[in-house]
């Protein structure tokens, strides 16, 4: 019986794709363990599980992996079906939140990493880039949400919130590390308040890594960046 | 009920061959609109569907759009779902297959479009990166007569497209397909006894000069 409905998470802790698998499952109350992966160091159990990427996170269920962070959210959902549904059930819906997964899974993640890593003109060119793909998602989410505004609560978190929340949770640390504030709520009045009522949530606060840690890391990166890139 | 299906696409493109694929696969009554990806005014049914990222494919069902080619298959399987199933029930099968459905869109793609639009380094970084794709789709396709199993599922629509762009891989990255991955091209022609793929995908010999005039456009030379 103990074997039966096994789950492992392999995962880093600053890696938003591995925050969001680990947020599906808290939400949806799955026990699990949590493997923390040194990126540097791979464990052979990793390579085994994710022969084709080699990345976190990877879930297994069972001894069977599965990979790819939106992929394995559709697998948790269509598994335990008790507890909040992460997609809505409407094909319609399902579409355009697949749809806006995917948009903040491309357009924002990587431009993030090259914010962090980059200065002057090239780290100017990537924040303006940020704020313009911020500026379509506000509208986006602004047509997508009931009334324009947000709604969040304890028992009813999905994916976008999910995804979201682990994009952007860690804004103080991104705000001490680089001066920047993305999310203005001047500028997008939608998603701060989405932001800002997402980081109160009891399931997001457990989940968040210690700020000073983030802090420290990010640094440690952008420096490791900044001097690489000097040297060459 | 009314049940309008409009599909906005363009010819080459894999994506929206994709779309294609699956609205014939399930034997649902369309209109096809042509969007030239070239020309730079795009129609105003396109910007007003897809104001986020103006690109084809776009189904519309009943004027409400859904964009991005492998959401819409997933769209009309959830809608459409009294025939030909293209994603398994089992739930770790359907991970399985959207997994290999992003490799084939995330890696397949990007190692492709090097060999033809790049030279130098540059193209044979892609070409080895695309026949390493290959080998490894072919691993996975195994002994079965499609991804999809017994019949085309998810990835073979995601990926059988691709099959109309091979001859132009082939000459860019002078390489033979058939050499380096036998079972893959087995099994496209196996996909295009089906009427659904062989309506939808251009002939190569269109696709190479397609291509060539493109690469002048870009200046790659």
């Amino acid at each position: 019986m103990e074997e039966q409905n096994k789950v492992v998470l392999h995962g880093m802790w600053l890696s938003p794709f591995a925050k969001r698998v680990e947020l599906a499952l808290k939400v949806k109350n799955i026990p699990f363990n949590y493997v923390e992966e040194d990126l540097k160091n791979k464990s052979e159990l990793l390579l085994k599980y994710n022969p084709v990427h080699k990345k976190v996170p990877v879930l297994v269920h069972n001894g069977n992996p599965v990979c790819e962070s939106l992929v394995i959210i559709e697998y948790i959902d269509e598994t335990w079906k008790n507890g909040p549904k992460l997609l809505p059930e409407d094909p319609y819906k399902r579409a355009q939140v697949r749809f806006w997964s995917k948009f903040m899974q491309d357009q924002l993640f990587e431009n993030s990493v090259v914010i962090l890593k980059t200065e002057g003109e090239a780290q100017q060119k990537a924040v303006k880039d940020m704020y313009e793909k911020l500026c379509v998602l506000e509208k986006g989410m602004k047509e997508y949400f009931p009334d324009g505004k947000p709604e969040v609560d304890d028992n009813n978190i999905g994916v976008l919130d999910i995804i979201f929340g682990s994009a952007f949770g860690a804004y103080k640390a991104h705000h001490e590390v680089l001066g920047l504030n993305m999310l203005e709520a001047d500028k997008f009045p939608v998603l701060n308040s989405w932001l800002m009522a997402l980081v109160e949530l009891q399931v997001m606060k457990e989940a968040a890594p210690p700020h000073e840690k983030v802090v420290q890391f990010l640094q440690f990166l952008r420096q490791s960046a900044l001097s690489s890139t000097s040297a060459s | 009920m009314a049940n309008e299906v409009v599909l906005l696409g363009y010819w080459p493109s894999q994506y929206g061959m994709r779309a294609r694929i699956a609205v014939e696969e399930k034997g649902i009554p369309y209109e096809y609109k042509e969007e030239d990806a070239w020309n730079y005014d795009r129609s105003p049914l396109l910007l007003e569907m897809n104001p986020v990222h103006k690109k084809t494919p776009v189904l519309i069902h009943n004027g409400k759009p859904i964009c991005e080619s492998l959401i819409v298959i997933e769209y009309i399987d959830e809608v459409w779902n009294h025939k030909s199933p293209l994603l398994p029930s089992d739930p770790y099968d359907r991970a399985q297959a959207r997994f290999w459905a992003d490799f084939v869109h995330r890696k397949v793609y990007g190692a492709a479009k090097r060999i033809w639009t790049t030279k130098g380094e540059e193209r044979e970084g892609g070409k080895k990166e695309f026949i390493e794709c290959m080998k490894l789709l072919e691993q996975q396709l195994g002994e079965k007569p499609y991804f999809g199993g017994d019949n085309l599922g998810f990835v073979d629509v995601a990926f059988v497209p691709f099959y109309s762009w091979f001859q132009v891989y082939e000459k860019f990255g002078k390489f033979n397909m058939e050499a380096e991955c036998p079972n893959i091209i087995a099994w496209a022609k196996r996909c295009l006894k089906k009427e659904s793929v062989a309506k939808t995908l251009p002939d190569q010999h269109k696709v190479y000069d397609l291509a060539i005039w493109i690469r002048k456009k870009l200046g790659v030379e």
